[in-house]
């Protein structure tokens, strides 16, 4: 039985803003999957603090609707509890670049098995117009009204070093890419991470270079280390380069969660194991 | 009575901890009540260690300042604590190394002529304590087979050479009583989960908490148990609440300064109402402070800590049963009332090893939570009564549950109204009434001593020891309360009836749980506190505990 997806919580995302891209599509990736025999029972959605955040409220699935920067955390002890979960995280640039970087590069380290999809709009929207770690030099926000004098990360980079072993980047106005990225990186077994360019329709409506400069990566080989590496490098989130969007990298290697099983034992066992222990100490 | 205290001293990494738990074991299978303190700097090699074990024939929870062994692995223990001997003082050190009276034993030469490693010293040292105690060397044997996992047979050529280097001088009787398994209080509250069905632990490195953090994932295969070192304490408590909202039974680990970090997660749970449970083992403050020294200055900031209001449960275990016991009980009352139950310890027990008397717990077991009440949709934060909603956790078969740290309508979805958001709070608060009348059936304040008598002590986790022992012996009353939050004022009135004096004793400055009382309009008449990092001796507040009360 498909259910209803999107629930009936008031939307107050600005019109023209990206997220409604990101949650239709998602929504219609979720769908497919129920469509295709995966129970919507077994996916939980875990989001930080930021307009992004309220894909909780609107996505008819489970959720966690966490707290600024520590979506992954969260999404990290779902798993392991239990593997057979689909974790989905949908983060910002500041909640995943800034206050929970350290946690998307251990998780990206651990290469455990959730789909981290960062909504990257390059400002921070809810707290009304600062810059972020993707935002370009000589920025003009509105904690650095004389322009930043610091360089952004490129993310793709951070997450490719620190282990991701599913690497994409996409861009909201392209929906069909969008939804395939999303699709592949669910359907990735380990860490995958998608750089979700996004306009802010109040802050960074960035949709006139965005469109004239994104292309789509061709006769790139995602397996090859180098090669996405260099690839990353054509765009430093600052320049006006051209904006390659795809699968930079992919490879199969072994998840952190793999290691865990679902856990649980019966209380008689347990019991007798505490009695064991205590007899070792005598 | 019989009462022996062994001080064994030497250099960090000259494996002290190891060798008090070695005597600690032989005076166990001897019929002893133990409990040993370990002191020790924040150092890896070099320094002064010692262990002080102390055995008796009653129950003690405490260490004497005056031994009747003192075994020297270098100068330092024989310099230091010269104070704690007497005439009657065996003192037994390496006379490769230490200058002293008493007996000397060659103990670098006889481990480098039983080509044994440099560790092995200490063994050379335990041997010569037992024959200087008059233990049977059989007995010796057995417990160094126990105790020693490799290279047993050099081991015990060189404990050998010890025990027939010196002469018999203090002669430690064997007892007819049950002998008890020893464990450290980090391990007495890791069993504790346990028995309460405890699924996972997660924590970052901090002493005085680490011990529970390797007891834990050394018998993890055991239990079935999913035990994780993230990258910091923020995830720690962050993935703790992700795996109890997909069921998991969890439990971190922390000192003061990792608690900080777990503030900001600790509010969350107050929030989503999801089930966790911290280890806090206190140590000396503020910021990194003293690491490896004991300290109870860190109540007030428990009490209160994460913005926002919501009921936690506070509870401070003070001997190896409430350790087990209370931990037990932590995690089953942080599902069943969906809080934050905080264990919060001290170094003293955290690290201390004490003799665990399996008849004074009661099993707790699991406790089953009430699960939801079939209606459809599920709602997670449904209104009730109590202010409990039925729990659920993912997977849950055709509904959704949604966890909110917004403030949220039943559904878990974010809300601002202003109806809401008071419903919210009152719901949320609600709660806090009925788990004080749950506490209030756990026996949440023990008294110890004369229970008649006009004069008590208030004391407050590992302090329940000493405290025990010194009004025993003076004829005084001593009150623990174990649960701090919410506070059991009506068990801890019951518990200060006919009493006209009353006199606090913690490890603090300020006198945090005078503080705490005081606000709820009991009278404190006086308080002994100590604040240098070292736990009371008996003697150091039986001499205290007179000045106070002539």
């Amino acid at each position: 039985m498909s259910r209803q997806l999107i629930t009936d919580a008031k939307n107050t995302w600005c019109p023209g803003c990206g997220n409604f891209a990101i949650q239709h599509t998602l929504k219609d990736v979720l769908g497919e999957m129920e469509e295709q025999g995966r129970s919507l029972d077994d996916v939980v959605l875990v989001t930080g603090i930021g307009c992004h955040g309220k894909m909780a409220d609107y996505l008819n699935i489970n959720s966690f609707y966490a707290i600024h920067g520590r979506a992954l955390p969260v999404a990290t002890g779902i798993k392991i509890a239990n593997p057979d979960l689909s974790v989905i995280c949908c983060a910002g640039d500041g909640d995943a670049y800034a206050e929970g970087l350290g946690h998307m590069i251990f998780a990206a380290k651990r290469n455990i098995d959730i789909t981290l999809i960062v909504h990257d709009n390059r400002v921070y929207g809810l707290t009304t117009g600062q810059y972020t770690p993707t935002s370009p030099l000589n920025f003009h926000g509105r904690s650095t009204p004389a322009g930043t004098v610091e360089k952004p990360f490129n993310p793709l980079e951070l997450a490719l070093v620190s282990g991701a072993t599913f690497i994409a980047r996409t861009y909201t106005r392209w929906l069909d890419h969008l939804r395939a990225t999303l699709r592949d990186a669910i359907d990735h077994r380990g860490f995958s991470f998608v750089d979700v360019l996004q306009i802010c329709a109040t802050y960074y409506n960035m949709t006139k270079p965005y469109t004239a400069r994104a292309y789509e990566l061709e006769d790139h080989d995602p397996g090859d280390f180098d090669a996405a590496c260099e690839t990353m490098r054509e765009w430093d989130y600052s320049s006006d380069a051209p904006i390659a969007l795809g699968t930079f990298y992919r490879t199969d290697a072994s998840t952190f969660d793999e290691k865990f099983g679902n856990g649980g034992q019966h209380e008689e066992e347990r019991k007798e194991a505490i009695a064991a222990l205590l007899d070792q100490r005598v | 009575m019989n009462d022996y205290s062994i001080l064994i001293g030497g250099k960090a990494g000259e494996g002290i901890n190891r060798a008090g738990s070695v005597i600690v074991r032989i005076l166990s299978h001897l019929g002893y009540c133990q409990y040993m303190y370990y002191d020790y700097p924040s150092l890896i090699r070099g320094g002064h260690n010692f262990a002080l074990v102390r055995a008796s024939t009653h129950r003690i929870g405490t260490h004497r300042n005056a031994v009747e062994f003192l075994l020297a692995l270098d100068q330092d223990t024989v310099d230091v604590h010269r104070w704690r001997c007497s005439d009657g003082t065996a003192v037994l050190f390496n006379a490769n190394k230490v200058d002293a009276e008493g007996m000397g034993i060659p103990i670098d030469d006889i481990v480098e002529e039983e080509g044994g490693s440099s560790v092995m010293v200490n063994t050379c040292l335990i041997g010569a304590f037992g024959r200087a105690a008059g233990i049977p060397w059989a007995t010796m044997e057995e417990v160094l087979t126990l105790e020693i996992p490799k290279k047993i047979e050099t081991n015990l050529r060189i404990a050998r050479r010890g025990y027939d280097a010196v002469e018999e001088q203090t002669p430690i009787p064997r007892q007819e009583a049950a002998r008890h398994p020893i464990l450290t209080g980090n391990e007495a509250i890791g069993l504790g989960l346990l028995d309460a069905g405890l699924d996972a632990y997660v924590a970052y490195p901090m002493t005085p908490s680490s011990g529970l953090l390797h007891f834990l994932a050394g018998v993890a295969g055991d239990f079935a148990l999913k035990v994780i070192h993230p990258e910091n304490e923020i995830a720690v408590m962050l993935m703790a609440q992700g795996a109890a909202y997909a069921g998991a039974r969890t439990a971190v680990g922390t000192s003061g300064g990792g608690f900080c970090l777990m503030t900001e997660g600790l509010s969350m749970a107050g929030m989503t109402e999801v089930p966790v449970t911290i280890v806090m083992a206190q140590r000396g403050g503020p910021s990194t402070g003293t690491p490896t020294y004991t300290a109870q200055g860190d109540l007030h900031f428990i009490l209160n800590a994460g913005q926002g209001e919501f009921p936690r449960f506070v509870i401070s275990p003070g001997n190896i049963e409430q350790a087990y016991e209370w931990s037990a009980r932590a995690l089953n009352l942080s599902w069943k009332y969906q809080v934050p139950s905080i264990l919060l310890e001290d170094k003293t027990l955290a690290e201390g090893a004490y003799s665990f008397d399996r008849d004074m717990t009661t099993p707790v077991g699991r406790e089953a939570v009430a699960r939801r009440d079939g209606g459809s949709p599920y709602r997670r934060y449904a209104a009730t009564e109590t202010g409990v909603s039925p729990l659920a956790t993912v997977p849950l078969e055709g509904e959704v549950i949604k966890a909110n740290s917004y403030h949220h309508d039943e559904r878990g979805i974010t809300t601002e109204d202003p109806a809401l958001v008071a419903w919210l709070n009152e719901k949320r608060m609600r709660k806090e009434d009925a788990m004080l009348e749950e506490i209030d059936r756990l026996s949440p304040v023990t008294t110890a001593g004369d229970g008649s008598a006009d004069t008590a002590l208030l004391c407050w986790g590992s302090n329940i020891g000493v405290c025990a022992e010194v009004a025993g012996e003076a004829g005084l009353k001593v009150i623990q309360p174990i649960v701090l939050s919410p506070f059991p004022v009506q068990a801890f009135n019951t518990a200060l009836e006919n009493v006209t004096v009353l006199i606090a004793v913690e490890d603090n400055i300020t006198g945090q749980l005078t503080r705490l009382v005081e606000g709820l309009g009991c009278c404190v008449d006086d308080a002994i506190l100590r604040y240098d990092g070292r736990p009371f001796s008996l003697e150091e507040l039986r001499e205290q505990v007179r000045e106070v009360v002539a």
